[in-house]
């Protein structure tokens, strides 16, 4: 007799098991090189991490291990404090956007932010996603709340607000605003999305509907998020980086990462027995 | 999941324990037949089909080392609470009882072979219905794994007995039979031990459906239950 084929392997998070920086996908962001003061203090070593395509890519580490510090240069966010400084690369469709030369308001488009609590604009819910839209195009009325109703579709938030659009954005839940904020982000269509904390002010619910709008998100864009909840990220991430006093210890496959990480430092983090 | 359940407000962890589900059931399967194409290569003294048996267990353990890996990841990267990890948990121990199902199932074929060397023995058509029996067990636990189906698991666990009143009742057979026949020794000692592996595989359908009991339930399926096996007092 002939037994039916065995059945293929799963992966939960759909890549490879052995995460080698060059599988799959090429990287949307290339990070080489990468050392961040600020002011003497030295909160970055030499990071050199792909960020790849379509791949939500967690960053997690004790506090002060330069995850967030790592995100913000991403899109130069730093620039706007004095006495911060980077060094190496991080490439962006061939080009160094730490170069003095780049555009860092349309660096800021195609590379959104989304923070740890909810930062809706004291205007209406319309307002807050058609706001963005005008800093970088001229669009009619109807292109201009087609562009509003793809973005809040996008987010699940339409159902919710189609009739009160001209309601404040302060008037929504937590988790409804930290997805307006999502969808003020994707308005814009970026290619990545960058993901600070997003959950860390909400409940389990709204938690779990972010966590799957991640998942529905990530097909159109690169997605990084930093994340003191180790769970979280074992939950939403493909890739998985872990950083400790400013380097990178390791960097894989989520699944592994999480089931056989190879650096015990890493193990240890992850198993909570650091220190 | 069943339908009293809603689903995960992450879709993927519904896709992910439905695959996990349907894995099961299809190595489940693939257990039945295994042990219905050994006893079909028995009663045929068919030597080819039985290795052919012997072979195929490689795939389920293939299989329940795939499950297993399953189940670590989804420990890991999900966290089930509550139902989702009785589930997971019963997962991994009803792909060992299947295994150990699969196992028992290639010993029958490997008997087979064995018995193939010497001349026929008239006691291998009782066998027939006693794996029969054993199989259908197997498939019904199947079938109130998919269906999450705590009664059905529990008649599963209350027909075991009768699978021992068989194996009892062929016991004692062949024993007569060896009495009779000291030539036949060998090959009823074969038999003996392939009536074995079939009781056995009723064992673990038992198992398998108190961990069905489990899952729905919450709680053991820790009746008492009369033992139908009575080869100790024969």
């Amino acid at each position: 007799m002939h037994a039916p084929p065995i059945p293929k392997p799963f992966d939960p998070m759909s890549v490879a098991d052995d995460a080698s920086p060059a599988t799959a996908t090429e990287p949307v962001i290339d990070i080489r090189n990468l050392s961040f003061y600020y002011g003497d203090f030295q909160a970055l070593k030499d990071i050199t991490l792909p960020l790849n395509r379509n791949e939500v890519t967690a960053f997690i580490g004790p506090s002060g291990c330069g995850k967030s510090t790592l995100l913000r240069v991403l899109n130069r966010i730093y620039d706007l404090y004095p006495r911060q400084r980077a060094e190496g690369e991080v490439v962006i469709d061939g080009r160094n956007i730490l170069d003095a030369r780049t555009d860092v308001n349309l660096l800021r488009a195609r590379v959104g932010m989304v923070f740890q609590k909810p930062t809706p604009f004291p205007m209406s819910i319309y307002e807050n996603i058609a706001f963005g839209i005008r800093l970088y195009e001229k669009l009619g009325k109807v292109e201009m709340d087609e562009r509003i109703e793809r973005a809040l579709q996008r987010t699940s938030l339409w159902g919710e607000v189609k009739d009160k659009l001209r309601q404040s954005g302060i008037s929504l839940s937590g988790g409804q605003q930290q997805r307006l904020c999502i969808a003020r982000a994707i308005a814009l269509n970026p290619e990545v999305l960058l993901l600070d904390e997003p959950t860390s002010a909400l409940d389990p619910i709204a938690t779990g509907r972010i966590e799957q709008l991640i998942e529905e998100l990530k097909g159109d864009y690169t997605i990084v998020i930093v994340t003191h909840n180790m769970q979280q990220a074992a939950r939403v991430s493909n890739r998985t980086a872990f950083l400790y006093m400013g380097e990178l210890v390791e960097y894989g496959a989520t699944a592994k990462i999480f089931t056989k990480p190879t650096k015990r430092q890493t193990e240890d983090y992850i198993s909570g027995r650091f220190g | 999941m069943s339908a009293e359940f809603h689903e995960h407000i992450v879709k993927s962890f519904d896709e992910e324990m439905s695959r996990l589900t349907g894995e099961i059931a299809a190595m489940g399967e693939l257990a039945v037949k295994q042990l219905e194409a050994a006893m079909d290569a028995l009663g045929k003294r068919d030597s080819k089909a039985a290795q052919r048996v012997a072979d195929n267990d490689d795939a389920l353990d293939a299989q329940e080392h795939q499950i297993s890996d399953d189940v670590l990841r989804l420990l890991a990267l999900r966290q089930p609470m509550a139902r989702d990890l009785r589930e997971i948990l019963a997962a991994l121990r009803i792909a060992s009882d299947i295994e150990r199902i699969g196992d028992y199932a290639a010993n029958v074929a490997k008997r087979s072979m064995t018995l193939n060397l010497s001349a026929p023995v008239p006691l291998v058509g009782a066998l027939a219905p006693m794996a029969r029996m054993a199989g259908r067990l197997v498939h019904e636990s199947m079938l109130a794994y998919t269906a999450h189906d705590a009664e059905l698991a529990h008649a599963v666990w209350e027909r075991d007995a009768d699978l021992d009143t068989l194996y009892t009742t062929l016991f004692r057979e062949l024993l007569t039979y060896m009495m009779e026949d000291a030539r036949s020794i060998t090959a009823c000692t074969h038999l003996l031990f392939i009536a074995k592996n079939i009781e056995r595989i009723g064992d673990h359908a038992t198992n398998i459906a108190e961990n069905i009991w489990f899952v729905v339930r919450g709680e053991p399926l820790n009746e008492p239950r009369t033992k139908q096996d009575e080869t100790l007092d024969t």
